[in-house]
């Protein structure tokens, strides 16, 4: 019965597998939009052990986990500063609020103009981007640390920065994960995005649009399968870090 | 701590010592927007005895005891433990709010200990005082598990241990078992009284429970509506250790009904 339950998400794999096949096996959809399963997953086999994608792939997860780790660097640092007193927090919360609000896709522009073509302008973009995510996160994390926790810590003789140290920074952690999580989602967006349009020559985003501009469609989705894949093992790892270090979140 | 003062003639110093009252609270004041809770109060704790405060609702019962324990500031007045301020004394202070003031990242073990790690003892022992404490007070308890994985019970039991464990001259609780069921409270009366037996510490108990007040205490502390005053400290000094059969004692029956006189005629007064 219990194992009967652990196979429960691959029925939905295996339903979409079924009609995909179905769809292509009979021909309702243009084989040449939509190409077989088989001949997708065999691409992306091909692509990742002996082909480019596997480098593109590699291009991506660098660029993201920069951006993310640049990102984190700043924010978790600043968020314990903003959050650890609420009226430096209220007082540039506006700031905050409204650069989060702002799509990151505007900015590439003006990055643009500040560092040229390159990597350095995906990688800042998505970092302005994820960084806000996480400050904003960590911020409320320090925030909203239990009073009696850090009352009681009080009570026993702590001093201030062991409050900090030993308290807060224990109690934002939950909320931190929340934060790196979204903002490596937010990071991998951005780079793909910018893969696409901003002068690459590598990574997911310019081979899902080169694979289209040269209507090889098999590339094309398998490009976007090894992206899915990308930032579900992203979560994924993140969650697994979260489970070991923040064992008490929610409990 | 009658060592700290080697050079006094031991047998004088005793006798003052041990008759004194431990706390002593003079002037106190406290007011909030809406109303005065405490005007030149004046009050004395005595020494190595359980006392809990008991009163009508809002009359400030854990504000006083947050006051003296320096949790909350007063407005005016004076607070001295044998003629030192708070800042000078080892207390321990147990919170309602178990869950939330134990720290779920530690073991139980580790959270017991904290407090010795906040001044500086080494780990070798720390371990060691956390084990003569647990043998001393025979505490079942499986120490490795982190607090979300005990019982509220044991959790709560955690947190008086790690009150105790700086042996702290006077210990405040807050309501400490209201937030249990009635089994458990029962339970953790025993393990209460059993370290007031052991340990002789003095106790400030903040209770809504008369029976608990009366049934663990060497006097109740009765205040009355705010501006709270003491309406009566009521002496109860049947023997240790007391058990079920206590209340149904006569005294036990009498006293708490003198204090339940005493607090109703206090709560219709308002």
């Amino acid at each position: 019965m219990r194992r009967a339950h652990a196979l429960l998400p691959l029925v939905g794999i295996a339903i979409l597998l079924t009609i995909w096949s179905l769809v292509t096996f009979l021909r309702l959809v243009d084989p040449v939009l939509l190409p077989s399963p088989l001949a997708t997953f065999r691409t992306l086999w091909e692509g990742m052990y002996s082909g480019k994608l596997g480098v593109d792939f590699a291009r991506t997860v660098i660029r993201t986990i920069t951006s993310t780790a640049i990102a984190a660097v700043i924010a978790i640092p600043l968020g314990i500063v903003l959050g650890s007193s609420e009226k430096i927090y209220r007082s540039v919360e506006f700031l905050i609020d409204f650069f989060r609000s702002t799509p990151a896709s505007a900015m590439f522009p003006l990055f643009l103009v500040l560092f040229g073509v390159g990597d350095r302008t995906k990688i800042s973009v998505a970092a302005f981007g994820a960084a806000l995510v996480i400050l904003f996160n960590v911020a409320y994390g320090v925030m909203n640390a239990r009073k009696t926790r850090l009352l009681a810590a009080k009570v026993m003789g702590a001093s201030r920065a062991r409050v900090l140290f030993d308290v807060m920074l224990r109690e934002s952690l939950p909320q931190t994960f929340v934060g790196l999580r979204n903002g490596v989602s937010l990071a991998l967006v951005i780079i793909v995005v910018a893969e696409m349009f901003i002068g690459s020559t590598d990574g997911l985003g310019q081979r899902v649009f080169e694979a289209q501009q040269l209507f090889d469609m098999p590339a094309m989705y398998a490009a976007i399968f090894a992206a899915g894949a990308l930032g579900y093992s992203l979560n994924l790892i993140f969650l697994v870090i979260e489970r070991r270090f923040v064992h008490w979140a929610g409990r | 701590m009658s060592s700290a003062v080697p050079n006094w003639p031991t047998s004088a110093r005793d006798e003052s010592h041990r008759t004194a009252p431990h706390v002593t609270i003079r002037g106190l004041c406290k007011g909030y927007t809406d109303a005065v809770i405490y005007e030149n109060f004046d009050f004395d704790i005595p020494r190595g005895k359980l006392i809990s405060v008991f009163g009508p609702n809002g009359c400030g019962k854990s504000t006083l005891i947050n006051m003296i324990a320096g949790l909350v500031p007063m407005d005016a007045g004076e607070v001295l433990f044998d003629g030192r301020p708070i800042s000078k004394v080892k207390f321990g202070y147990v919170f309602q709010n178990y869950r939330e003031a134990l720290f779920p990242w530690l073991r139980a073990f580790d959270n017991i200990a904290y407090p010795l790690k906040l001044v500086g003892v080494p780990k070798a022992e720390r371990e060691r005082r956390v084990e003569r404490l647990v043998a001393h007070l025979g505490v079942k308890v499986d120490l490795s598990l982190y607090p979300y994985h005990l019982s509220g019970g044991q959790q709560q039991l955690v947190s008086i241990m790690r009150a105790l464990i700086v042996e702290p001259e006077i210990l405040f609780l807050d309501e400490p078992f209201s937030a249990l069921d009635y089994e458990m409270t029962l339970f953790m009366r025993e393990q209460l009284q059993r370290v007031f037996v052991e340990t002789a510490t003095t106790m400030v108990l903040v209770s809504h429970d008369l029976e608990e007040a009366v049934y663990l205490s060497d006097y109740v502390l009765l205040l009355s509506r705010h501006p709270a005053r003491v309406v009566e400290f009521v002496k109860f000094d049947a023997p240790r250790p007391r058990t079920d059969r206590t209340m149904s004692d006569p005294g036990f029956v009498a006293t708490k009904a003198h204090c339940l006189q005493l607090f109703q005629h206090e709560v219709h007064r308002g």
